[in-house]
């Protein structure tokens, strides 16, 4: 049963408007010495909350070694396919028969939808969304993010695996592969 | 009349001029910074000029107020491409801004903006053009404007800029009548029988030596105010522009120069309604009600009254109010939303008007009575 409620006839004053005006006026005054809400963007930026997806990028591991070897996974989940991997021998030859490492690694920012399933399905742990959420350039060439860009973006996050370093004991333990 | 008098008489008038378009260019900036005070911003802050910017302390404090921005809009209007739609009729789209603005400015001549007291103890008023018709020349010029507004809207030739200048039209004529009635126990009152009959804004400001005319007819300036809202055209009565839905209103087809000189208008229009009822009602150039320059020189035992620093003082008690008013436009804009047409319509036809013309019947029976001694 539909409720009918009852609206009262407005009184002399309220048909005026005026009180309400007057009220209003006030409401708006007092706003005048609130602080401004407003960020002054590019001296102030945002706080960027945990779990942010940004640009991805690539990262170092705390020794400054590439994490990437390019076993291609993000390039082969990447929905747009944004990412295009070539691999490529890592630099210490002693241990080329261990890993490989990309030769290029290219990210072509105009197809990348920020999904983060690059970063989901890194084996290494390698490639990070990070906080960089302006991206800008001149040309459709420019927004290709080259594996040097990538690593100066990325730099190094803290690792809680040190690869290198159990190769390094094992080896030492003559138990090499 | 010799080239020395028309020489001053044209300096006084480029003075008057200028400081009415310099107070238009800071009443914009007045409205971006207020407005966006209101609404939690920050408004201009970051337009600066190469060397006064770079004082220190004063530079950035006065960059940060958006001193310098006003010149940076003006510089836009100016350089910004001149377009003329292909569709308009061209004369009357250029005619119509420049209508808009010689009403806008010369309402200025006659409004009386301080006074002087010569050495003989006679009160000179500060204004271009002591006319004895005053406020009926005002009303008459500044009404011009809505010419404007119609032939921009009908030289756009297009439906938005049309619709404004309707709406534009007719809300000006319906405030019209009830503006102009408001004023009227003012006049009545200053016209006492027997004396010289008078439409001068001086005398009404001389008359209120004892008491602002706000104060025993609150409901006269009331309904002044309210229409001089719509004869301006602003919030809540921004009929003839509503860009929420008439794009632009009038001026939808208009940019560049010819955009700023409608918006100077507009601007000029608020300065000078400003000021006709700071000198109507609120006492001119007296500084508090029941209060005159006269009586503070002889409080404080200053010479506060006569010579340059009583005109000076005159000068910034009326500058002071018509800030006050400009504030006061600016605000309302923030807090009334825009009524739609047919209440503007209503509330022009059958509340204003019926009250103002209730309000000089009894107002006119009571300085009746007051006039034969009944009081």
């Amino acid at each position: 049963m539909a409720k009918v409620i009852e609206r009262k006839p407005l009184t002399l004053a309220e048909r005026t408007y005026l009180p309400q005006v007057v009220s209003g006026l006030k409401t708006t005054f007092l706003q005048i010495f609130k602080k401004s809400v407003t960020l002054e963007y590019p001296e102030q930026r945002p706080p960027i909350p945990p779990g942010y997806r940004g640009v991805p990028t690539l990262v170092k591991d705390p020794d400054g070694r590439e994490k990437c070897v390019s076993c291609q996974l993000c390039e082969f989940v990447c929905p747009p396919k944004a990412i295009r991997i070539q691999p490529g021998e890592i630099e210490n030859e002693d241990y080329a028969h261990v890993e490989k490492a990309p030769r290029e690694f290219d990210i072509d920012m105009l197809r990348c939808i920020y999904c983060g399933l690059c970063q989901e399905v890194c084996p290494e742990e390698a490639i990070f969304l990070q906080e960089i959420y302006t991206l800008s350039g001149y040309g459709r060439a420019e927004m290709v993010n080259n594996k040097e860009k990538l690593y100066e973006l990325g730099g190094t996050l803290p690792d809680k695996h040190f690869k290198w370093e159990k190769k390094r004991l094992a080896a030492e333990h003559g138990r090499a592969h | 009349m010799d080239w020395t008098t028309l020489s001053i008489l044209v300096g006084k008038a480029l003075l008057v001029v200028v400081v009415l378009m310099g107070l238009c260019l800071y009443s914009v900036l007045a409205e971006r910074k207020v407005s966006s005070w209101i609404q939690g911003r920050m408004g201009p802050n970051r337009t600066t000029l190469p060397l006064i910017g770079a004082i220190p302390l004063i530079g950035p404090f006065l960059t940060r107020l958006g001193i310098f921005q006003p010149l940076a809009d003006g510089g836009k209007f100016l350089f910004k491409e001149e377009i003329m739609p292909g569709h308009v009729n061209k004369v009357y789209f250029v005619l119509a801004p420049i209508l808009a603005l010689i009403p806008a400015l010369l309402t200025v001549t006659v409004v009386p903006f301080g006074r002087v007291m010569d050495a003989t103890g006679e009160l000179v008023p500060l204004v271009l053009a002591n006319l004895d018709l005053g406020v009926l020349f005002i009303f008459a010029v500044s009404s011009l404007g809505v010419y404007a507004i119609i032939l921009a809207g009908w030289a756009a030739n297009s439906k938005y800029p049309f619709l404004g200048g309707i709406r534009g039209s007719a809300q000006m004529i319906s405030y019209e009548l009830a503006l102009t009635i408001s004023v009227l126990p003012v006049f009545l009152w200053i016209n006492a029988p027997g004396g010289e009959g008078t439409l001068s804004l001086v005398r009404v400001v001389t008359a209120q030596d004892n008491l602002w005319f706000v104060i025993w007819q609150p409901v006269s300036a009331l309904i002044f105010l309210i229409s001089m809202f719509a004869e301006t055209n602003r919030l809540p009565f921004d009929m003839p522009e509503s860009e929420t839905d008439l794009v632009g209103g009038y001026h939808t087809e208009y940019g560049a120069f010819k955009f700023g000189l409608f918006f100077t208008a507009e601007y000029a229009h608020m300065i000078v309604g400003s000021a006709v009822i700071a000198l109507l009602f609120f006492g001119g150039w007296h500084p508090l009600p029941f209060v005159t320059l006269e009586d503070l020189s002889v409080w404080t035992g200053l010479d506060v009254s006569t010579g340059v620093l009583g005109a000076t003082l005159s000068v910034l008690i009326v500058l002071f109010k018509i800030f006050f008013f400009l504030f006061l436009f600016i605000w309302v804009r923030w807090t009334v939303p825009r009524f739609r047409y047919d209440q503007v319509m209503r509330i022009g036809w059958t509340m204003l008007l019926p009250l103002a013309i209730a309000n000089l019947v009894v107002y006119a029976i009571i300085i009746a009575l007051v006039d034969r001694g009944g009081f």
